[in-house]
């Protein structure tokens, strides 16, 4: 399968067809890798990162954030310098083995009973890997899809890698639905979370043969031949003020924004399902699935729509839905969730009450208070109560206390209504993420491109979007504890809806990157053959 | 057009500065203090990635608009 350029330097349609193909695997699966360590977090934490162990919860934190964050632009600058040194396809070769290599090793590392301190380190590591590689990948994928494209399909042509994304998400989720579904809680529990790192493998060897015929990206072969390479890429991107002042126009006017709606769309909305409306796991994964499986075309949609109309508008236009839209769609989804209007039928009430000895205490006792509930419209809760008791502690019985935990399961037209709101959301995802491969790739020229497109994509995708939903957290924790204090001192309420302060952050981000594109971008075609 | 391109650059200056501030004060320092390590990582990624990229490339983007730097690509 190796590919035809033409004489302008873009290759024939069924050539184009494999360069897709062989891209947009490439970097699902890394993204599908990225991803499954963050579906699966609370199982790992507890084979990983016991709790109760600061030094494991710090290393744990780490493996979270860093790797999302802080590594992403770094894998961004080391690989994107070598792509415009040595070339795209070996560069890109070399992030999938690395991340696919990275991920299956995640599978086999011995859990903390085992090894001990070794086995967060050497996930903390291993998820360090995971993050350079994909800090590599995307720019190496974008450019050398662009780089075949013609002039006029430079938009559709990589949307494909635009969907790989959400692609990625939504194959995790079911990679690990259909594990949960085949084997029981406890073999899942047990090491039945390894497979799907363990699946890993199957699909980046897939991937490896195929991309090991491909051949160099057209345009980049010409600038070789030609001697027309970067000696320094690194230097001329950001030391060279022309390049440089393109790469913050590339930051703060498209991606900051596009970073902040693909993580509120995506794992904002899942995080507030699960957090917020304590809507079952299995439930909010299987929603989220439709919504993305529904959502996923229109990036292709939007990406073939920017050739025609412009990359600048679908952007600008998604963005602006963004800022004035997400209060509106999070109130609905706050109702939608809401147990408050629901009539519960009190003769379908189960109180089931279990004690039992607490391994982890001498003489001590857990006592487990399950009630089951249902109300009339077919939505259903259960409470379960854990309460622990400890007679060493000094202010026994009072040391007792209880953890609350509710899983609410909605009926199907609230589950809808749930999926039509993520969908909504996802569709702007679409909107700002279809077109900006070909938009960022358009920007810089053949010799430096891969450097200039990664960093500002990965500061904008990882870092401010990375941020999202811990930045949401905080300011959503802060609201909910100035409305606990007011209650307490009696005043009144200073937040009517603390759950959606959190949106703040994805608003203010995408208004200022609203406004920096509009004035700033060019909304014009660019050729990228120089 | 080119004028309001060359004087927003002053916005964005005073946003770097605004968000510096509140980045630091309100968002990143509170959070080193609280003795929990999810927050320790959380404010030191605030005070030592995010605020530098946004401050350092807000006052240079500021600055080079300003400057007309982004003038003749409209």
């Amino acid at each position: 399968m190796v590919t035809q350029p033409t004489a302008t330097g873009t290759a024939n349609k069924s050539s184009l067809y494999s360069v897709i193909g062989a891209s947009s695997v490439g970097t699902l699966i890394e993204w599908y890798d990225f991803y499954i360590f963050g579906s699966l977090a609370s199982v790992l934490a507890t084979k990983f990162f016991p709790e109760g162990n600061s030094t494991a919860a710090f290393l744990s934190t780490l493996a979270t954030f860093a790797a999302g964050f802080v590594v992403r632009p770094f894998g961004a600058l080391f690989f994107g310098r070598l792509g415009d040194l040595i070339g795209r396809k070996y560069t890109f070769m070399v992030t999938l083995l690395l991340m696919g290599g990275a991920t299956f090793a995640i599978g086999l590392v011995p859990g903390y009973e085992t090894i001990g301190f070794l086995a967060p380190l050497l996930v903390l590591i291993l998820r360090l890997l995971q993050g350079l590689a994909l800090g590599g990948e995307y720019g190496g994928a974008a450019t050398y899809v662009a780089e075949h494209a013609p002039v006029h399909q430079r938009g559709y042509w990589t949307s494909w890698i635009q969907t790989t994304a959400t692609a990625g998400l939504f194959v995790s989720l079911l990679v690990i639905m259909g594990t949960r579904l085949a084997l029981s809680k406890e073999a899942f529990d047990d090491w039945g979370w390894r497979v799907p790192f363990w699946a890993s493998v199957f699909m980046v060897g897939v991937s490896y043969l195929i991309r090991r015929n491909m051949s160099e990206s057209p345009l980049f072969a010409k600038a070789k031949a030609e001697g027309k390479t970067a000696t320094n890429p690194l230097k001329e991107s950001f030391g060279n003020r022309f390049n440089f002042k393109f790469v913050l126009l590339a930051l703060f006017g498209a991606t900051m924004g596009q970073g902040v709606i693909f993580y509120t769309g995506q794992f904002y909305a899942l995080s507030f399902i699960e957090k917020i409306g304590h809507v079952d796991k299995m439930q909010t994964d299987g929603l989220m699935t439709i919504a993305l499986l529904m959502g996923t075309p229109f990036f292709v949609i939007f990406g073939w729509l920017s050739d025609k109309i412009g990359r600048k508008g679908i952007m600008m236009v998604g963005m602006l839905l963004a800022v004035f839209a997400y209060r509106p769609i999070y109130q609905r989804m706050y109702e939608a969730m809401s147990l408050n209007n629901r009539i519960e039928i009190p003769s379908r009430t189960i109180l089931e009450t279990t004690s039992a000895r607490d391994p982890k205490t001498p003489g001590g006792m857990i006592r487990t208070e399950t009630v089951k509930r249902t109300f009339t419209d077919g939505t259903t809760t259960t409470d379960v109560t854990t309460t622990k008791i400890d007679p060493s502690a000094t202010d026994a019985p009072n040391a007792a206390r209880p953890d609350i935990k509710q899983t609410v399961m909605l009926n199907d037209s609230d589950r809808w209504t749930l999926i039509w709101l993520v969908f909504a959301q996802v569709l702007l995802v679409t909107m700002v993420y279809g077109p900006i491969a070909a938009f960022l790739v358009e920007l810089f020229p053949t010799r430096i491109r891969y450097t200039s497109m990664s960093l500002p994509y990965h500061i904008g995708n990882g870092v401010f979007g990375g941020l999202m939903p811990a930045v949401a957290t905080y300011l959503a924790t802060n609201a909910n504890s100035a409305n606990t204090a007011a209650k307490e001192a009696g005043t009144a309420l200073p937040y009517a809806a603390p759950y959606l302060e959190g949106l703040w952050y994805p608003i203010a981000v995408t208004a200022v990157c609203f406004v920096i594109g509009l004035l700033y971008i060019n909304g014009k075609d660019t050729k990228i053959d120089d | 057009m080119n004028m309001l391109k060359k004087y927003a650059g002053i916005l964005w200056l005073a946003l770097a500065a605004v968000v510096g501030y509140y980045g630091t004060v309100d968002f990143g320092l509170p959070k080193l203090s609280t003795g929990k390590t999810d927050d320790l990582v959380f404010g030191i990624i605030i005070l030592f990635i995010l605020m530098p990229i946004i401050v350092g490339g807000m006052i240079t983007f500021g600055w080079y608009a300003l400057q007309g730097e982004y003038d003749s690509y409209e």
